[in-house]
């Protein structure tokens, strides 16, 4: 097994020497003119010990090793997926459902909180995957228009006393427009160039967003944004209707997770339309693309819209839910974060998406006392994911097209 | 008038910088057409080096008797270390996914650029981290405006890099073998020129000027924080696709174009939103001139 692995073990053994060689300057010669070796091998040997328990890993994995292990769990996952395809999928849809419903009743308050972040996120990076997963344009610079959705409702209700309800709409259309500013000079590009102007973009944004004193006050922000607010109906006296504020978390978890799923729903019947295997004739090849008729501009414009409105919506339920905005939110670090999550679930499946967004937000939680490495981890993870499952978690099954019968052939 | 004067000097000293990083941008561009992202952060691991040294220097108290010798020192180690660290990040995170999808690569980048922000953050702290001494920081005057030496140093400095890097590029052995490889990988590999070394050797120059910059930045102004990388390596790509991204010289260019707009921009229009205007200038190029002002003609898989 040794004499197989040679060459990886090799490579290993130079990495951890070459980082061992960048470590020590940075840890190792001291400002008092000292020099010092002690913490780096400290700091070398807990790295060293935690890659060489995933290389082990690795290379049982790759020797087939692991076969007994995993082909039992194979089997089963096999055999558990044959049996969910077989049941109508209304059945573990709505148990899922079900799931999600009970949520909060079962669970405390901070769990719940974590949730609502969880089915926000859902909502944005299923806009992002419009974007990158199904037109495959990167863009880097999605978190500015949630944080466009965000401002349109605080904007309108703290000066104009719009309710959300109203601002709902304006919202998503405002981060629509957004998107097309953005789209519409950029879209003539492709690949690298774009990711580099979504950016630049995003930037523009929070510049924006944190200088425009008169409107968005700042870096201060806009302070008591009104929770939503819904009509119900009051049997005192007579048949009336009284405004009811949503300010209860259990309550607010609902209607994230309706935004969730009516994303859900909206890009899935999206992603299998016309207009998704557009997309994906785009993102597999342009030239090809457009060679068969696909208007290209006009998709990529489209995939960068829609996916814009999504943003826009959890960005106006998020400023309603915090009740606060501040550009503090909408930092090139949250882009990546977002992007992060859809990398690491799968760019082009949606549960892999869903899993990302579950994993990147509330792994985080659970293991608070590590905070300070949390983007050394999402760093490294993207790297990783890129060098060993560029697919993701869960990898996208193709479609089958439906089959095609021969035309008949004509006399 | 006599501000005018102040700006484009200040706007020389900025510019320069922002050519030193544009630089690497362009030549990795040229030799495998990836953006670069970790390049900002090469540039600001360069900065913390260079204090690093420096403060070692000071405890040592080799500053006050040798101080051209330490700063030689810093800038060379800082150099080399930025240049070791590149080369590592390439053969890592960069060569395996040379095959791949573009999208890939950038992403492993990006992963990179986060990766390298955040190892700095953990190891050097998150508060901003003071140069040493007030190197050169006085100057003289001319009527009222005011230059110090530290401008001129960095004007210097950054013509001569940038003269040493067009000399090694354009007269030298190992320049016409970047050059090939940058043209055609498949065809230089078959006249002999191992393209991995190339490769290997494009990132370490790139790093190399990067941490040039960095040390300047923080001398400059005077301290070095773990994400000063991101907003000057989106200066400097910006620079680098104005000026043709691939053509050295149109990184040169173009990294004093973005350094003076930003400053004219900043002194005449807005001090608020002197970071738009680099990204409004790329926007702009990318959208009327793509091939940039310098740039030959791109193949479809750029632009």
């Amino acid at each position: 097994m040794i004499q197989e692995f040679k060459k990886i073990w090799k490579q290993y053994a130079i990495t951890m020497l070459w980082l061992l060689g960048i470590l020590w300057p940075l840890l190792g010669i001291h400002p008092d003119g000292t020099l010092s070796f002690r913490q780096t091998f400290t700091v070398w040997s807990y790295i060293l010990a935690g890659t060489f328990i995933c290389f082990i890993f690795y290379i049982i994995n790759k020797s087939d090793n692991f076969k007994l292990l995993t082909e039992p769990i194979a089997n089963t996952s096999q055999k558990l997926n044959n049996s969910l395809q077989s049941m109508p999928s209304w059945i573990w849809k709505s148990a899922l459902l079900f799931g999600a419903v009970i949520y909060p009743i079962a669970t405390g308050r901070y769990a719940t909180d974590v949730a609502i972040n969880v089915l926000l996120y859902v909502s944005l990076g299923l806009g992002l995957y419009v974007v990158v997963g199904l037109a495959g344009m990167l863009d880097l610079g999605h978190i500015a228009f949630y944080g466009v959705g965000a401002y349109t409702y605080a904007i309108l209700n703290v000066k104009y006393g719009m309710g959300f309800w109203v601002c709902f709409p304006f919202a998503g259309l405002s981060a629509c427009i957004a998107g097309c500013i953005v789209g519409y000079p950029t879209l003539k590009m492709r690949g690298d160039y774009l990711a580099i102007v979504t950016l630049g973009f995003g930037e523009i944004v929070r510049i924006i967003l944190n200088n425009w004193m008169s409107l968005t006050n700042g870096p201060n922000g806009i302070l008591g944004v009104k929770s939503i607010g819904i009509l119900r109906p009051v049997m005192e006296n007579g048949f009336t209707f009284e405004m009811f504020w949503v300010t209860k978390l259990e309550l607010f978890y609902y209607f994230a997770l309706g935004l969730a799923i009516l994303t859900i729903i909206a890009v899935t019947r999206l992603g299998s339309s016309r207009i998704g295997r557009a997309w994906e004739s785009i993102r597999e090849d342009e030239t090809a693309a457009e060679l068969m008729g696909v208007n290209t501009f006009y998709y990529k414009l489209l995939a960068y819209a829609m996916g814009a409105i999504f943003a826009g919506f959890a960005g106006a339920l998020f400023a309603a839910r915090m009740r606060f905005v501040s550009p503090e939110s909408f930092t090139f670090l949250e882009s990546v974060m977002l992007l992060c999550m859809v990398v690491l679930g799968g760019m082009n499946s949606i549960p892999g998406i869903i899993l990302g967004v579950i994993a990147l937000i509330a792994l985080p939680e659970v293991f608070r006392g590590l905070e300070s490495y949390r983007m050394l981890v999402f760093g490294s993870t993207m790297v990783i994911m890129m060098l060993f499952r560029p697919s993701g978690l869960i990898a996208a099954k193709r479609k089958k097209m439906m089959e095609t019968k021969q035309p008949e052939e004509r006399g | 008038m006599d501000s005018f004067i102040q700006q484009l000097i200040n706007g020389i000293t900025l510019g320069g910088i922002y050519a030193l990083i544009a630089l690497g941008y362009t030549m990795v561009y040229g030799v495998i057409q990836l953006i670069n992202f970790a390049h900002g952060e090469f540039f600001a691991t360069g900065g913390y080096v260079g204090v690093i040294c420096l403060s070692f220097f000071t405890g040592l108290g080799y500053m006050e008797t040798h101080p051209i010798f330490c700063l030689t020192a810093s800038f060379a180690l800082a150099m080399m270390y930025c240049a070791y660290l590149a080369i590592g990040v390439e053969k890592i995170a960069y060569k395996p996914l040379r095959k791949e999808s573009r999208l890939a690569a950038l992403l492993s980048a990006l992963g990179v650029s986060i990766f390298l922000s955040n190892g700095l953050m953990l190891t050097q702290g998150v508060y901003d981290k003071a140069y040493p001494s007030e190197l050169f920081q006085n100057g003289f005057n001319v009527g009222i405006i005011t230059i110090s030496y530290l401008q001129i140093l960095i004007v210097c400095l950054t013509a001569v890099l940038l003269v040493a890097l067009n000399l090694l590029v354009f007269k030298t052995k190992i320049g016409m073998a970047m050059r090939a490889t940058a043209q055609d990988k498949t065809m230089s590999a078959l006249v002999a020129i191992g393209s991995n070394r190339i490769i290997s050797l494009t990132f370490a120059i790139g790093a190399g000027l990067a941490a040039a910059a960095g040390i300047m930045v923080g001398l400059y102004y005077g301290s070095v924080r773990y994400d000063m990388g991101f907003l000057p390596g989106i200066k400097a790509f910006s620079a680098a696709v104005l000026g043709g991204i691939g053509n050295i010289t149109g990184a040169m260019l173009g990294g004093l174009i973005i350094g003076m707009v930003e400053i004219f921009g900043a002194g005449y229009i807005s001090g608020e939103y002197k970071d738009v205007f680099a990204f409004i200038i790329l926007i702009g190029v990318l959208y009327f001139k793509p091939t940039g002002i310098m740039g030959e003609n791109i193949d479809d898989t750029r632009v």
